[in-house]
C-alpha cells in the first residue's frame, strides 16, 4: 500500500500532539514535542522516495545512478536542527519554571506568579 | 474547563486532523515513484558544482541562505539558554566535587575520546563527499569532549573546555558563514554565490565555498553543543540556592 509511509507520518504527529495535551509534566510535554517533530522527518523522507534508489552521494556510484531525492534531505536535517534548539531552549524554561514554581505539572501552573 | 471535556475538544480535532490528512495523502504523488523534479535538477546542479554529496550541496550552495537562517536559529536559542540559566538572585556556585570512576569505564571513555573526535573532525571535513557534514560533525565533537565528563569527572571536563573560548568560537562561526556569503558579492556574484574555482570532482578540496561553510558550521555547532550542555550541567552540578537546596529552594 503505497499510502502507508505517509500515514505513518500523520500517526507519529497524532501521537506527540495527543501526548503534549494530555502531558502533566512539562519535560514530557517537550518530548512528545519531539516526537511531533519527527513526524515531519518521516514525511519528508518518504515524499523524497524513489524505489530501487540509493543515498544521493556519487563519491562511489555512477553520475547517472538513480537516487532519492536530497533536497527533502537537506530539509530534514534543517528540521532536526531545529528541534534540538527548540527541545534545549524549552528544557532551559522548564528547569527555571520548576525553581520558581517548585513543580512542572502544567495544571499547577495556572496562576501568575512574580 | 475540567480534564474530561478537555479529552473530548482534544479527541474531536485529533479525529478532524486525521481525516482532513488521510484525505490530502490520496492526492499525494505515490510512495516510491520517480517523478521527482526538484530533485533530480538538484543532483544535476550539485555534479555541475562538482559536490559529490549533493545534500551538501543543496545545503551548502543552492540553499545556502536558507542555511545561513538554520544557524541563527541555532545561534539565537543558544544565547536564549544562556539568558535562561544563568545564576540568579538566592544562587549561588559551588564547585562539584571529584567523582568515584568504575576503571573499566575511565579506560574506555579515555580511550574513545581522541577516536570520537577525530571521526568527527573527519565527518566536517568530508561533508561535500560523504554523508555528513558541519552540523553532524560538530554534534560528534563536542559529544567526544564530554566523554570526560563520563570518563573521569566534572573539574577535567572544565579544564578542557575553556567556556569563554567556546561562547567566542560560537560567534565566530556565525560570523565566518555571513563572511563566506560577503565574499560572493565582492568576487562580483551574488551573496553567498559560490565563487570559488570548482576543484576537481571528488576531492577534499572540490566544491568550492562548500567545504568552507562546512567548515564555518562545523565551528559554530561545536561550540554550541558545548555552551549548552555547560548551562544545563552547570544546573545540575554548580548552582544551587543559598540555603543548599538543589531546587524549588526560592519558595522556601
Amino acid at each position: 500500500m503505497s499510502l502507508l509511509p505517509y500515514l505513518i507520518a500523520g500517526w507519529v504527529f497524532l501521537v506527540g500532539v495527543h501526548g503534549i495535551a494530555t502531558s502533566r509534566n512539562l519535560i514530557h510535554a517537550v518530548g512528545c514535542l519531539a516526537v511531533t517533530q519527527s513526524s515531519t522527518y518521516v514525511l519528508l523522507l518518504a515524499v523524497g522516495y524513489r524505489k530501487g534508489a540509493t543515498a544521493p552521494v556519487f563519491s562511489d556510484l555512477p553520475v547517472d545512478a538513480p537516487v532519492v531525492d536530497p533536497v527533502v534531505q537537506a530539509l530534514a536535517l534543517t528540521d532536526v536542527v531545529v528541534g534540538a534548539t527548540v527541545t534545549a531552549l524549552l528544557l532551559a524554561l522548564v528547569v527555571q519554571t520548576a525553581k520558581r514554581h517548585g513543580t512542572v505539572d502544567p495544571d499547577e501552573l495556572s496562576e501568575l506568579k512574580g | 474547563m475540567t480534564r474530561r471535556l478537555r479529552l473530548w475538544v482534544l479527541t474531536a480535532g485529533l479525529l478532524a486532523t486525521a481525516a482532513l490528512y488521510v484525505a490530502a495523502c490520496t492526492d499525494l504523488p505515490a510512495f516510491g515513484g520517480s517523478w521527482h523534479p526538484y530533485g533530480d535538477r538538484a543532483v544535476r546542479a550539485a555534479l555541475q558544482q562538482h559536490t559529490a554529496n549533493a545534500v551538501s550541496s543543496v545545503n551548502f550552495d543552492q540553499r545556502a541562505f536558507d542555511t545561513l537562517g538554520e544557524e541563527t536559529v541555532l545561534f539565537s536559542s543558544v544565547l536564549g539558554t544562556v539568558v535562561l540559566l544563568r545564576r540568579t538572585r538566592g544562587e549561588k556556585r559551588v564547585a562539584p566535587g571529584p567523582a568515584e570512576v568504575p576503571a573499566a569505564l575511565r579506560r574506555y571513555g579515555l580511550l574513545v575520546l581522541p577516536v570520537t573526535l577525530l571521526i568527527g573532525l573527519y565527518v566536517i571535513a568530508h561533508g561535500q563527499l560523504s554523508p555528513g557534514g558541519g552540523f553532524q560533525g560538530g554534534v560528534v565533537v563536542a559529544t567526544s569532549l564530554h566523554l570526560l565528563y563520563i570518563a573521569v569527572d566534572y573539574k577535567a571536563l572544565e579544564r578542557i573546555r575553556p567556556l569563554g573560548l567556546f561562547e567566542l568560537a560560537d560567534g565566530t562561526g556565525e560570523a565566518a558563514y555571513i563572511l563566506l556569503g560577503a565574499a560572493g558579492l565582492i568576487a562580483g556574484s551574488a551573496y553567498l554565490a559560490n565563487t570559488l574555482p570548482l576543484g576537481t570532482f571528488n576531492t577534499l578540496s572540490s566544491g568550492g565555498t562548500v567545504p568552507l561553510l562546512n567548515a564555518a558550521v562545523g565551528v559554530e555547532v561545536t561550540s554550541a553543543v558545548v555552551v549548552l550542555l555547560a548551562h544545563f550541567l552547570g544546573q545540575a552540578l554548580e548552582i544551587e540556592s543559598e540555603d543548599g537546596a538543589k531546587d524549588g529552594g526560592r519558595e522556601a
